[in-house]
């Protein structure tokens, strides 16, 4: 089983952290996992722009990149979903493409993981992971509940997974959405916020960076003690009691 | 006239996809506590359900409910009122009507609507134009969703026929559920044997 | 005439006023969380919603036949049927009728379908007395306003707001804005014009193809209170409301209320097959643009919808920024990809107020993909819509970039590069509408690739 990871281009460039602690994550679930050097985007941001057409040459490379990979594994539930939608048509010959927390527990089938993390956390459910990944089961929806980043987090040490009033609301980043409506996407966001605050979160989480970069955003404009990471932060984690004390 | 029913019709003919199938009709059958089922869902729309009363229930209800100078109205046999609709041409007559008693024909448990064809409310606009409603509904005619009631009754039976699911409530101001829009101000339903 | 503003524009001056914008978002989480509750009791719900949508696909698919059989069973019910073209159409025949009979004073329900054919001000301009009498709709005919939601017209007023209203139309006392008081008021109000109407307007929840009658669904009564007392019934109704079979309604009605507000059925649903004796009931079947979307392979299923308004109540951005914001007859998701077919110009913002979320599309009790439609009607308007060089370049210019991987490198190394040193001042500046009330991220000292090279490439 050989694995690309694919890193969505503001990740590359603004939270390797977030990619290394992906990277450590398949690594140490004995994954044989490469980084394709020249990857770049998956073009998302025009398409969902209406200009799919310009997406066009960042997908043929995507395409290129991962060729020779069984897997396609990627941080980042709305890379995922586009690349799913728009490069690959799910032919039999193409490599399969899986967001990092369903590879984990619907591939890898993982148990149990050695991170601790004493914090209260919190868990934004990212819209395109949500919905369009099936990562969790939506709240409009019914049926039987499921929810593979909680079930991922549940096996952190010392972790106090808080519930939320609103559960998967969406944060109002949307893309160039946070720019063009920029006033609704802000207050947004700012709900978004107030809700984990009213429940006492010290840390926000998701599967998407996208997201939490808006959430950050704010939190810093408003110099709050609240964090955001990427839940391959939290999964990958090694923090003793002492530090959080 | 007609030019436009036609050039609607090309256009459709021309614009629309291949014919895709007709679903069966879905069936969900459901019969577990059937009166306490319908019960609840009237609660919720703002009406009550009585039960284990006769027709003297009713009688007695609308002496504790309604002064002698009110305009009763009963379609329902054994139970008296002190309007008579057969001299009723004009619907307009019915405009002080306090309250009126019918029957009706089906009661949904899963929604508390009842089935009131035309033939059992006289005149169209007597449920609405009522102050007050009285219905009186059969226990074996409760039915467990709408699949069923729509399987039992033939809506075209009848030039006009309508669910009645509780009295007439909004709550267009700021949400705040009101009893008593336009048509009654209360719905008491009495299921019986 | 004015431009209309883009929603951003619109939604950023509703939004100034920030209690409001969160009583208003509040008010419809608490509708969308009934929704929820209601759904939650029907251990089928899901098994609906596919069957809702695949009677609505042979609609669809068979529509000209099925109106036809329609409008031949309603003839031998006694109904005359007419055929609009256009809302201009449908409005002449309204006009027609009430001439015909010489009516001046009408009584109309909820009908969303002529507030698109702006038929109230077609017949006020000539002398027609027309009243709204559902409550929601007579505040804001009161108001002057249009209905900024399809199920709930005056969710965007506070109730102090409707007593003001009250208090100068109805004479209710100044101040007052108990709901109990403004609606027995509202009541005393409109029956004296239900009692003397001649003429009822009502729109139309389900016309039946097998039987030629139809379905309207009120909880007040009014649309029965004004048919049953008039002497003449018209019924205004999209040629998309149709359904086959009258058993169809099993299905349409556990889904409908229960979407809409988590009622288990409106409290009142009444099924017209004849007029009364010596009375007339009249149907005007419309197009209006729905033909023409019907041929659009992509959008054709918006037409699958119901009218439900479970798309607004779930939607953050409409919740937010108000049904005005939208500045079309129907707001919110499914005026967003609805609207646009009928005025690509007029409406090329409403598919970019959207985040893409997805809930629209999955509260919809017809399944209708909303939000994949927000997304398609982008690459149109790109396409056809207003030009946007700037945004066009800069999409171009991205795309070219993420195409060449050696160039990428570069150029987010530059960008990194160039946010470190510079000074605070230059990044936030007015042009940068992320940094109005967010930060950016701290930059790092190095991208994961170059991490990569030097721990894992060597």
């Amino acid at each position: 089983m050989k694995v690309g990871l694919f890193i969505p281009c503001y990740v590359d460039q603004f939270y390797p952290q977030v990619a290394i602690a992906s990277l450590e994550l398949l690594e140490s679930a004995g994954v044989d996992v490469d980084y394709p050097l020249k990857q770049t985007c998956c073009g998302q941001p025009m398409a969902n722009s209406g200009y799919q057409e310009y997406g066009e040459g960042p997908a043929a490379l995507f395409r290129e990149n991962f060729s020779e990979f069984d897997y396609v594994v990627c941080p980042s539930g709305s890379c995922t979903l586009h690349t799913k939608d728009h490069i690959y048509s799910g032919k039999e010959n193409e490599p399969k493409v899986y967001e990092l927390c369903e590879f984990l527990t619907d591939v890898l089938k993982i148990k149990e993981l050695t991170a601790d993390f004493p914090f209260k956390v919190g868990i934004h459910a990212s819209c395109h992971g949500l919905r369009g990944l099936n990562l969790a089961k939506p709240s409009e929806l019914m049926g039987v509940e499921f929810n593979k980043p909680k079930q991922l987090l549940e096996m952190v040490n010392g972790i106090e997974l808080i519930e939320l009033t609103r559960k998967d609301e969406c944060c109002g980043f949307g893309g160039t959405f946070a720019v063009l409506e920029e006033a609704v996407s802000v207050g947004m966001g700012k709900d978004r916020i107030k809700d984990h605050e009213e429940h006492g979160v010290q840390v926000i989480t998701g599967a998407d960076m996208s997201c939490l970069m808006h959430l950050e955003g704010i939190l810093r404009r408003d110099k709050s003690p609240i964090k955001v990471m990427h839940i391959a932060e939290i999964l990958n984690a090694k923090v003793s009691k002492t530090q959080n004390q | 006239m007609n030019s436009s029913k036609e050039a609607i019709i090309a256009a459709i003919k021309k614009n629309k996809p291949d014919l895709l199938p007709l679903p069966e009709h879905p069936e969900y059958p459901y019969e577990d506590n059937l009166i306490e089922q319908f019960q609840s869902s009237i609660k919720l729309n703002g009406g009550t359900a009585r039960t284990g009363e006769g027709k003297a229930a009713i009688q007695t209800y609308l002496q504790e409910n309604f002064t002698a100078d009110k305009q009763v109205l009963s379609l329902v046999d054994g139970i008296t009122g002190n309007f008579d609709v057969k001299n009723v041409q004009d619907p307009h007559e019915l405009e002080h009507i306090e309250v009126a008693i019918l029957e009706g024909d089906w009661g949904v448990v899963e929604n508390a609507a009842i089935w009131l064809p035309e033939d059992k409310i006289a005149h169209r606009a007597l449920p609405f134009i009522a102050q007050h409603l009285i219905v009186l509904l059969k226990i074996d005619k409760l039915l467990g969703n709408m699949h069923e009631v729509y399987q039992k009754i033939n809506v075209a039976d009848s030039g006009y026929g309508v669910f009645v699911a509780g009295p007439s409530k909004t709550a267009d101001i700021e949400q705040s559920l009101i009893i008593g829009a336009h048509g009654p101000r209360s719905m008491v339903v009495f299921l019986m044997e | 005439m004015k431009a209309t503003p883009t929603h951003a524009a619109a939604a950023e001056e509703f939004l100034k006023d920030e209690e409001r914008s969160h009583w208003h978002d509040d008010t419809l989480w608490h509708v969308r969380s009934k929704r929820d509750v209601a759904a939650q009791k029907i251990p089928e719900w899901e098994s609906l919603r596919t069957t809702a949508s695949q009677i609505k696909d042979n609609v669809l698919s068979n529509l000209d036949q099925l109106l036809l059989q329609f409008e031949k069973n309603a003839i031998e019910n006694g109904i005359e049927v007419l055929w609009a073209k256009d809302a201009d159409e449908h409005n002449q025949h309204v006009l027609r009728i009430l001439e015909e009979n010489q009516v001046k004073n009408l009584v109309k329900s909820k009908s969303i379908l002529t507030e698109e054919c702006g038929l109230n001000h077609f017949l006020e301009d000539k002398g027609y007395d027309v009243v709204d009498t559902d409550l929601g709709e007579r505040i804001i005919q009161f108001n002057k306003q249009v209905p900024s939601h399809i199920v709930m017209p005056a969710i965007h007023l506070k109730k102090k707001e409707i007593g003001d209203i009250f208090h100068e139309h109805l004479g209710t006392d100044a101040g007052a804005d108990d709901p109990a008081y403004l609606t027995e008021a509202a009541r005393q109000h409109l029956r004296q014009k239900f009692i003397q109407a001649k003429a009822a307007i009502t729109g139309v929840n389900f016309g039946i193809a097998e039987t030629g009658g139809f379905v309207v669904c009120t909880n007040e009564g009014n649309a029965d209170m004004g048919t049953h007392l008039a002497d003449l019934h018209i019924a205004c109704m999209g040629i998309e409301k149709l359904i086959p079979r009258a058993a169809d309604l099993g299905v349409f009605l556990r889904l409908l209320a229960r979407s809409a507000t988590g009622q288990s059925i409106t409290n009142y649903t009444s099924h017209f097959h004849r007029p009364r004796p010596g009375k007339k009931m009249y149907l005007i079947l419309v197009d209006n643009g729905r033909t023409n979307q019907l041929g659009r392979e992509d959008f054709r299923n918006s037409l699958k919808c119901i009218r439900c308004g479970a798309c607004m109540n779930t939607c953050p951005i409409y919740r937010r920024s108000s049904g005005f914001s939208y500045g079309s007859t129907v707001p919110g998701p499914i005026g967003s990809i609805l609207s646009p077919g009928m005025d690509l110009k007029k409406h090329s913002s409403l598919p970019f107020a959207s985040t893409l979320c997805g809930s629209c599309t999955d509260v919809c009790p017809v399944k209708i993909n909303i939000h994949e439609q927000l997304y398609k009607w982008r690459q149109v308007i790109t396409k056809e819509g207003p030009s946007q060089p700037s945004k066009k370049w800069a999409m171009r210019f991205g795309g070219n970039v993420m195409s060449k991987p050696k160039l990428f490198d570069m150029m987010g190394n530059l960008a990194r590069k160039s946010l470190s040193i510079s000074p605070r001042g230059f990044v936030y500046n007015s042009f940068n509408a992320w940094g109005k009330h967010r930060e950016l991220p701290e930059v790092p000292k190095e991208s994961f690739k170059e991490w990569y090279r030097k721990n894992r490439k060597q």
